[in-house]
């Protein structure tokens, strides 16, 4: 339910202007809500940018998201390689 | 890796079951259709986090797990807060919470941005940033009043860019 919340939201900010990127932990949800940009990433629910206490991880995962940030064709949906 | 089959079983038939391709943009809806283009590159942007991790702060009303449809609600977090300081009631157990109540920048990752405006891979981080509690089943209240109002508020603060986080 989080990644379609999060896929809903998305969308709404985007069309106020602002550019969006997510993180998708379910990709099959997300490939049906199809929010503007997406990262899916290959970890656990509650664990989108990785893991706990690993600021290296949480920061690759984070420049990874931000680097489909210039990408307008969308919808965009990759996946982060660990 | 999480997938559909990781999740307990009375959630997955309820994700199986759901109509997710009811949400899907249609072609005549402005807002699943607009795009917009980063307008300028990222070490200029300012830079707003959204989670659906039912995050709040000490001082604000805990999210309602008692609401069947789900709670559409909002918390706002100013910009300076220690992620660490906010509290987590999510009332989907869906998922593990121990890495969430040991690190919240998994979800909302705060730190890891002033390390980046320190470093100038961002331009600045904005001053308010947003929590919603994602089991929210019935989502009309949030397409239509809470997902427009913290867009509306991101825009008025001149935020550029957001990153948004499930759990």
């Amino acid at each position: 339910m989080c990644n379609q919340s999060v896929g809903l939201i998305e969308r709404a900010i985007e069309y106020a202007g602002i550019t969006t990127v997510s993180i998708s932990l379910l990709r099959e949800i997300t490939e049906q809500i199809r929010p503007p940009r997406a990262l899916f990433v290959p970890f656990p629910l509650g664990h989108p940018l990785g893991e706990a206490d690993n600021p290296e991880l949480q920061t690759r995962i984070m420049r990874a998201a931000f680097a489909l940030l210039p990408r307008n064709d969308t919808p965009v949906l990759e996946t982060f390689a660990p | 890796m999480a997938q559909l089959a990781d999740v307990d079983l009375t959630e997955r038939l309820l994700l199986k079951a759901y109509p997710f391709n009811r949400y899907a943009p249609r072609p005549g809806d402005p807002v699943a259709m607009t795009v917009t283009p980063l307008r300028k590159p990222l070490s200029e942007c300012t830079v707003a986090l959204v989670t659906t991790a039912g995050l709040s702060s000490p001082g604000q009303p805990p999210f309602d797990t008692s609401i069947r449809m789900g709670d559409s609600s909002f918390r706002e977090f100013p910009g300076d807060i220690s992620p660490q300081a906010l509290q987590m009631n999510h009332r989907s157990w869906a998922f593990d919470q121990t890495g969430i109540l040991r690190d919240r920048n998994l979800v909302l990752p705060l730190d890891r941005l002033r390390e980046m405006q320190t470093r100038g891979e961002i331009g600045t981080i904005a001053p308010h940033h947003y929590s919603f509690m994602g089991s929210i089943i019935g989502p009309a209240k949030l397409i239509r009043q809470s997902a427009p109002e913290v867009a509306r508020r991101l825009a008025s603060d001149g935020v550029d860019v957001a990153l948004l986080t499930p759990v």
